[in-house]
């Protein structure tokens, strides 16, 4: 999800931002077409946002995004051939042009929206650094944790950000760093470690992993900012903003009411003028993002709206079971906000 | 006359046969082997029951689900439900039958080579080397004909690794023979090039190797060519081995009396045949536990290929483990892994030695 910045980085990056000037300012939207399927970057395997069922299907919240896209280009979500990343190779793949976009839990910062040379489509989950913790503690807040033993994943941003609470907030705490989320977890379960850091959003998958899940809680605070989202290669704004469209048609479908059930129905029948404009019955702005007029039709379809792919990927309808919470739309207590089509 | 008849022999004392006899010989002779027998037999009493219990008795067999598997047991479901995926990675499931071809013709076409009543085995094994590879790229990948093409990102699991194993093994063989025969060259650029080459690949460590064929290749390649993932990891293993493969090698060649070269160029032959017929037969029998103890450890190290995002066995256990129905099943998946590698490692050591006992013609103590 994010990496501490080795030399090794800071070199790959010099590289990325040495050549972005030269490489791929082509039009990513007719390569797409031509070769007919959207190369799209996932995570190597992350609960809920990328994974692959037995058959070799990938599922998840990022693979969603992906098929949106494809879902607007072609009226077709299955034309995406995926690229499982690793946290250190995602960047130089999209930079390289071997994906046209990268949707693998990416968290959107100042150093890679400037330096990196890639643009962040926008945000499809916030996620931020929580705490598990064992019931019998006690704990109901992570104010409370002066003194606890803490389980961390080793080399994400994760440990700063653990570090950068607790010293802020006068506590102290001893770190046990482990590689493998695996490891994290049965260690908390020996009793190791009081408690388990992770992102929150992975914390929830974590628990599962527990053979007492119940005698665990995910404690309400979030201690930083993670907000993930697709991503671009800079210098192709029209292909940027199919990108970016395709997240929001699903943020604003949910918003408008708009789902896979009834979305061909709403198509013909709306009344609604947003409703009309977002699917394409009133006006052209399909065309505006040299998208075909039923792009949004296509995409809440085959993919469905924002929180159906939320529910089905990481909320209810999974065993995640992860709230809504921040992710809600805006007029429902969250903050994904989709700006208008028009 | 009188005929003298023996009696017949009398049993060995009791003390000297027989089960006790053999435990105070072997586990109760001095006072510190049986200390050491007693704490032996601590540890196997401590760990192994509960092993047991987790592996077989506690441990769920049948079912389809996590939601079937007891807690407390090895939950052996999750391995039967994912076996494919383990086995052929995402290969499509209607053209598995590819895979499994192109392993039976890897048998059945390496066999001749292993019987001495086969004529011209040399020629038939080169040429199989030769033809193979090409065979197993059109069965595997396809797209002509009319096998349908099935890409190398869909490649994975058990397959996965056996195909850079043996790419690894069957490329780094010959490269690295070369490497060592030139490393010993009278000619100083061939030798220089070849101590060059060696010394850097040796140098670098084999993660670093992938990382650099899968990060920063394509940031020096031209616009719009890309590599096959796969082919660049299977050109970083060979070369890697490929050096190591040498020097194993050129312990061989040093081992080799100077008596035999100079006796084998006495006899007229020139320097391809002095090798190829006298001195490469006795040197090559000479490191096959090297050689054999480098493509184990190059079976191993597939597993590397983690950190570029390939699916080999091991990375599609990982896989199966994140996906939600199978959460907390690294367990199980971990051990069902280090079997299979035990089983083709241990397998390898087995035929290393029977090949050394066959080849033996005295140098084995």
């Amino acid at each position: 999800m994010k990496m501490v910045k080795s030399t090794l980085a800071a070199l790959t990056a010099a590289a990325v931002f040495g050549l972005a000037g030269t490489a791929h300012a082509g039009p990513t939207l007719d390569a797409v077409k031509k070769k007919g399927f959207v190369q799209c970057g996932i995570s190597d395997g992350l609960p809920g946002f990328s994974y692959a069922e037995a058959g070799g299907a990938y599922k998840g919240l990022d693979v969603d995004v992906c098929r949106a896209v494809a879902a607007a280009v072609f009226g077709d979500a299955t034309k995406v051939r995926y690229s499982p990343l690793t946290a250190k190779e995602r960047f130089t793949a999209l930079q390289s042009g071997e994906i046209d976009m990268l949707s693998r839990n990416t968290t959107w910062t100042s150093s890679r929206d400037g330096g990196m040379g890639m643009n962040f489509a926008g945000v499809n989950y916030y996620d931020g650094v929580g705490f598990l913790v064992n019931k019998e503690l006690g704990v109901s807040g992570a104010k409370e944790l002066d003194g606890a033993t803490i389980c961390i994943q080793a080399g994400t941003t994760t440990e700063l950000n653990v570090s950068d609470y607790f010293r802020a907030n006068g506590l102290k705490y001893t770190p046990i760093t482990y590689d493998r989320s695996d490891e994290s977890a049965k260690s908390l379960e020996a009793g190791r470690c009081d408690v388990l850091t992770s992102d929150q959003s992975q914390l929830y998958a974590q628990r599962i992993k527990l053979a007492q899940p119940d005698q665990y809680v995910v404690l309400p605070e979030v201690i930083s900012k993670e907000p993930l989202g697709p991503a671009v290669r800079r210098g192709d704004e029209d292909w940027f903003a199919i990108v970016k469209w395709s997240l929001f048609a699903m943020i604003g479908a949910e918003e408008l009411g708009v789902t896979s059930a009834n979305v061909e129905q709403m198509a013909k029948e709306t009344k609604n003028p947003d409703v009309a404009r977002l699917l394409g019955a009133e006006g052209s702005f399909g065309n505006d993002l040299k998208l075909p007029k039923d792009w949004a039709v296509q995409i809440v379809k085959q993919v469905g709206n924002y929180g159906e792919s939320f529910e089905r990927n990481v909320g209810q309808g999974s065993e995640l079971k992860i709230k809504r919470g921040l992710n809600a739309q805006w007029n429902n207590g969250g903050i994904l906000y989709a700006p208008p089509v028009r | 006359m009188t005929t003298h008849t023996f009696k017949p022999d009398l049993p060995p004392p009791g003390k000297t046969v027989g089960a006790w006899a053999w435990m105070r010989a072997n586990l109760f002779s001095s006072p510190v082997n049986t200390l050491l027998t007693l704490l032996a037999a601590y540890l196997i009493w401590l760990l192994i029951p509960p092993l047991l219990d987790w592996a077989f008795i506690s441990a769920t067999f049948s079912g389809t689900t996590r939601a079937d598997c007891a807690p407390g047991g090895a939950c052996w479901v999750f391995i039967k439900e994912r076996f494919g995926q383990f086995m052929y990675g995402f290969y499509p499931t209607e053209e598995r039958w590819r895979v499994n071809l192109t392993l039976l013709i890897a048998i059945v076409g390496a066999a001749p080579v292993f019987f001495k009543a086969m004529p011209r085995r040399a020629i038939y094994g080169i040429g199989f080397l030769i033809v193979y590879p090409v065979v197993a790229w059109i069965l595997l990948h396809g797209g002509v004909l009319g096998l349908e093409q099935v890409p190398t990102t869909r490649w994975g699991g058990l397959t996965l690794t056996l195909v850079i194993a043996a790419a690894g093994i069957a490329g780094a063989l010959p490269l690295g023979i070369v490497l060592a025969l030139g490393r010993r060259s009278h000619m100083p650029a061939v030798r220089v090039l070849c101590v060059t080459f060696i010394e850097f690949w040796r140098g670098v460590p084999l993660i670093t190797v992938l990382f650099m064929s899968s990060v920063m290749l394509p940031l020096f390649l031209p616009e719009g060519m890309s590599f096959d993932k796969l082919l660049r990891a299977l050109i970083g293993v060979i070369l890697f081995q490929s050096a190591y493969i040498a020097e194993v090698v050129r312990g061989g060649l040093q081992a080799i009396p100077k008596g035999q070269y100079e006796a084998a160029g006495a006899m007229g032959l020139g320097y391809w045949r002095v090798m190829g017929l006298v001195i490469l037969p006795q040197a090559l029998k000479l490191v096959i536990p090297g050689i054999v103890n480098t493509f184990i450890a190059l079976f191993k190290d597939t597993s590397l290929v983690i950190i570029i995002g390939l699916f080999d066995l091991l990375n599609s256990l990982h896989q199966a483990t994140v996906d939600p129905a199978w959460l907390g099943m690294s367990t199980e998946g971990y051990v069902f892994g280090a079997l299979i590698y035990f089983i083709f490692c241990f397998g390898m050591s087995q035929y290393s030695q029977r090949l050394e006992r066959k080849l033996d013609t005295g140098h084995r103590r």
